[in-house]
Parts: C-alpha cells; structure tokens; sequence
C-alpha cells in the first residue's frame, strides 16, 4: 500500500545548524493498517508525515503510494489522494468562509466554474449531521466561529470526505479538552473503519497508541526503532513499551507530552 | 454656492468616484480577498490609460476596453509570477512591476509622457451621440461608469461563489487547506491577480477617456487612494454577502470622493488629495489597533498616578 524505501532528509545541510532530520527510514505500510507512531521530541514523527504528504521532497529513497511512485509529486497533487490532519485544529479549514463553502472545496466536485447546488447542500447537510454536532443548522456560518472540537471534527471530515487512500493524524486531538479529545477520537475510529482506511497516527498517549489500532512504530533520531503488530503488540503494556524504548535507543524514552496512562 | 455648481460637483464626484471604484473593487480581490496588497496598482491604471488612449486614438473605442484590460491581466500575471514561482516577495514584486511599467507606458504613449484625447471618438462620446437629444444627454460619463461597475459586481458576485472563486478565497485564508483540497495556491493566486489587474486596467483606461487626455503621473497614489476607499466601504458593510459588500466598496469610493469634493470647496489645494487619502489609510487600519491598545494606555497612567499618590 504504501511503501517508504531509504528516505532521509537533512534540513540546513553543509551549515553549523544541519539537522538529520530522517535517517534511511524504510516502512511498510499494508492495506487497511491503522498504524500509531510513537517517538521521544525530535524524533522525526511529524517530519516523516511531512515527507509523505509532500512539504518537501526527500534527499534520498522513495515512497510509494499504491504502486504510484510519489516521490517527486507535490504536496496539492498527492492530496488528492492523503488526507491530514495536524495538531492545531486552526490549520485545516479557512476561517473566514463558511462551513458549506469549506466543504465545497474539500468535496472537490466539478469543474472550476461550478457552484454549490441544492443537492450539494443536502449533502452536506447529511453528512454533518453525522458529527452529531448541530453544524448542519449552521452551514452559513463563518468556520472561525466554531470551537477548536468543532473545527477539528470539521477538518476530519473535509480530510475524508472523499475517503483517501492514506490518512495522516499528526496529534489531532492533543489540543482538544480531554470528553473533546475523546469524542474526536471516537469520530476518528468510526469513520476509519467505515471507509476502511489506511492510516498512521502519532500520539503522546502510549496507552491509545496500544489500544487504537493493530500496529505500534516506534521512532528515534529520525528512524524506525521498533515495530509490533499482532499478538506480540496484544500482550504489550506502556510500561513494556518504555522497556522496549530504553532497550533499542539506549536511552529513556523523554517527551514532555508523553502520557503515560 | 449657486444650486447648478453644486450638482456639476456631485456629479463630477459620481462620475470620479465610479471610475475610481473599478480599482477599489480590484484591490476588494486582490487585497480583501487574496490577502495580496498589489503595489503595481498604480503602474497598472496608468498602463491602462496609456494602452487604452493609443488604441482609441488609433480609432478603435470598444477595442480600447478590451486591450486595457488585456494589459491589465499581463501585468497581474507578471506580478503574480514573481512572487509564485520565482521567491520574490509579493509587495516587492509589486514595487518592481510598478517601476518597469513606468518605462512600458512611456514606451506605449511611443516616448511620451502626455496624450490627448481631445479629438478621439471614446466609449464616452460613443454614449453622448447614443444619448443626443435626450434628457440624458450630459450623463454618458456617469451612465458609461455606472454600466462598468455594475458589470464588475455582478462578474465578481458570481465569479467568487464558483469553485475557482472559493480557492482564491480560502487562499487569501489559508493556503494549508487549499493544497490540503488538492489545489495549487500558485494558480489560484495567479488568477486572482490578473483578475484583478484587468479591473485597474479598465479604471485607467475609462479615467483617461473621460478626462480626454493621459499623463504618465495619472496613476501615482492610486493604490493608496483606493485602500482608502475600500477601507471606507468596509465601514458601510462590515458583514453581509459578497455582492453587498463590493456595493459597499463602490459606496466607499464616492463617499471618499464626495467628501474631497467638498475639501477642494473648502480651498483646500487639490494637490492634497494624496496626504488626505494616506490620513485616511492609516486612520482605517492603526485606528482599531490603538484602539485595542488603549485599555493598556489606561492601565499604565491609572498605575502611575496611583504610585505618584502613595
């Protein structure tokens, strides 16, 4: 499905402030796999997902995304076809413009000159009613008006409106209030499973990295440390991944977000 | 003031205002909506007038509209370019667009910097012999601007509801969710520009043509001149749909025409006309910053003055 082959990628190269960001990464992700990536500070988490969506282009390897080689492909072409979400519930949908216009560009249909039909509206109106949060009576509304659940749900359903063939969740639900964090969550899982989407998660929560899921990777220094799946990752508890963590990076695991609940 | 003089001047503020408010709707897409403050605004409605004056003195009225805009839309997309696709800074960008369009509209007006117009067929006298006879006879400047500005609002209203409008909105909003919908901020921002630049294009070119003649100066504080007016129109129409909101714009406009209007009655030099406007730009957007600053302010004199007491 997806198949990340030796990426590695040095920001400010040949300078005192180099940094070797991802390290001769490789990673395969099958079909279906709903994968949760754990990882200290500095890791290179978000900058693998940055690699895989397309902010910038790797120094070497490839990746490629069922059988397409999109290694080289920019950032707004590959999001044809990955859906992401980020941290900041503020990044994934325009403020300024209502929540039926922001669906309308996430929906993507018709051509350039098209508009927002009736049967459209209907649409969207359905498919917001399954956020089970009242936005279908305010689709007029500026999205800047909505609160940070809100918004992040809206953007988990701009990002998967057309089901992508990857999904990215970089954090997106560390800024939310705990019940809001949950119920973002349970949208996540749920729409997720509907569409049977692949998808790579990071998370500071090591005890939903083990329970969402069926597979855990655990990254250090810009590369992969440790990879569980199946039984294996079943019988594993946080305290066995922080064992784990200590074992293969020679070190504790340290992050100053890490909840160890 | 005798009752007739008044008119002329309300009409001469009508007609000045509708003509300017052309450029204050470009700015309403480039500026309100792209969130891109074009500075080669006033190279571009001087490249307008001059393109437009050549081509209707050459004898060719309607031909003219079209080939301002024409140029307006090549400068918008150079201006566009340079800050898209080759790093420049998009104010800078449009600084240096700004400088070469002065060399350009030398070299339209074939090395001269003052054409006159005094004996050229123009839309406007196009209207006047249409009109001959009638009632309306002395108001083809004001009927020819009102038609353009009505075409502007309805092609902008409709425009900026299609999906290409909603990307060049959402990329003056934020450009993530515009790659993250699988589109290219580059092109949108393009297109926005050109847009917008064909709209100053036929500002320069329709003010050129009323006035019957174009000097390379015509456009100078055009860009200033227009932010005030559209920040003016902001005040008439803070909320509301776009179509209300471009009718605000172009209220702005002849509101901020009128009152210069009446400073000019006032003997006031009417070369003052771009301080005033520069007052107003900075009035509009550092007025509501001081003001979220004043309750600081309070704090510190209320703060002091209690320490000056203890």
């Amino acid at each position: 499905m997806l198949e990340i082959t030796n990426i590695t990628k040095t920001f400010n190269p040949d300078t005192v402030n180099a940094k070797l960001a991802l390290d001769n990464l490789s990673l395969s992700v099958k079909d279906g796999d709903f994968i949760s990536i754990i990882g200290a500070n500095g890791a290179g988490k978000s900058t693998l997902f940055n690699a895989i969506a397309g902010d910038f282009i790797t120094d070497t390897g490839s990746i490629v995304l069922d059988g397409e080689d999109i290694t080289l492909i920019p950032s707004h072409k590959r999001a044809k076809v990955i859906g992401r979400l980020f941290q900041d519930p503020m990044r994934g949908s325009a403020p300024g413009m209502s929540i039926e216009e922001n669906l309308a560009l996430a929906a993507g249909k018709g051509g350039w000159l098209s508009k927002i039909n009736k049967k459209d509206k209907e649409e969207f109106r359905q498919r917001l009613s399954l956020l089970n949060m009242g936005l279908e009576d305010r689709m007029q509304q500026p999205v800047g008006l909505l609160s940070g659940g809100q918004r992040q749900a809206l953007t988990l359903m701009m990002a998967t409106y057309t089901p992508p063939k990857l999904l990215l969740l970089d954090e997106h639900t560390a800024a939310l209030d705990p019940s809001t964090a949950e119920k973002v969550l349970e949208l996540t899982t749920k729409i997720v499973e509907e569409n049977h989407l692949t998808c790579l998660m990071i998370t500071h929560n090591m005890q939903s990295a083990l329970d969402l899921g069926n597979r855990t990777v655990m990254m250090d220094k810009g590369t992969v440390i440790f990879d569980v799946e199946g039984e294996e990752r079943a019988k594993l508890g946080v305290s066995d991944l922080l064992e784990q963590f200590k074992l293969s990076a020679g070190k504790a695991l340290d992050n100053d977000r890490m909840l160890l609940t | 003031m005798s009752l007739v003089s008044a008119t002329a001047l309300l009409q001469t503020a009508f007609e000045l205002g509708l003509i300017s408010s052309l450029t204050v709707l470009a700015l309403f897409l480039s500026y309100s909506m792209l969130n891109v403050c074009d500075l080669s605004t006033d190279g571009c409605f001087t490249l307008g007038a001059s393109v437009g004056a050549v081509v209707a003195i050459s004898g060719h009225p309607y031909l003219s509209i079209v080939a301002a805009m024409l140029a307006g839309i090549a400068s918008g997309f150079i201006t566009a370019i340079l800050q898209t696709k080759m790093g420049v800074d998009s104010l800078l960008a449009g600084i240096i667009v700004n400088t070469a369009l002065y060399s350009i509209n030398i070299a339209a007006m074939g090395n001269s910097s003052l054409l006159n117009m005094n004996k050229t067929e123009t839309v406007f006298t196009k209207m006047k012999t249409l009109l001959a006879d009638t009632f309306l006879e002395k108001q083809s400047v004001l009927i020819v601007s009102l038609i353009a500005v009505v075409l502007v609002i309805l092609f902008l209203s409709l425009f900026l509801k299609t999906k290409l409008g909603l990307a060049i909105r959402a990329t003056g909003n934020n450009p993530d969710m515009v790659r993250s919908s699988s589109i290219n901020p580059a092109f949108t921002t393009i297109i926005g520009l050109c847009v917008s630049n064909a709209f100053t294009g036929l500002s320069g070119c329709l003010l050129a043509q009323s006035q019957k003649s174009v000097n390379i100066d015509i456009g100078t504080g055009m860009v200033t001149v227009a932010l005030a007016s559209l920040l003016i129109g902001g005040v008439f129409m803070r909320k509301g749909k776009i179509t209300a909101k471009a009718i605000g714009v172009v209220i702005g406009a002849i509101v901020f025409r009128l009152v210069y209007t009446v400073a000019l009655r006032f003997n006031m030099p009417a070369s003052m006309l771009k301080l005033v406007s520069s007052v107003i730009v900075i009035i509009a957007i550092s007025g509501p910053y001081l003001k979220s600053k004043y309750p600081e302010f309070k704090r510190r004199l209320d703060h002091n003055k209690a320490r000056r007491a203890a």
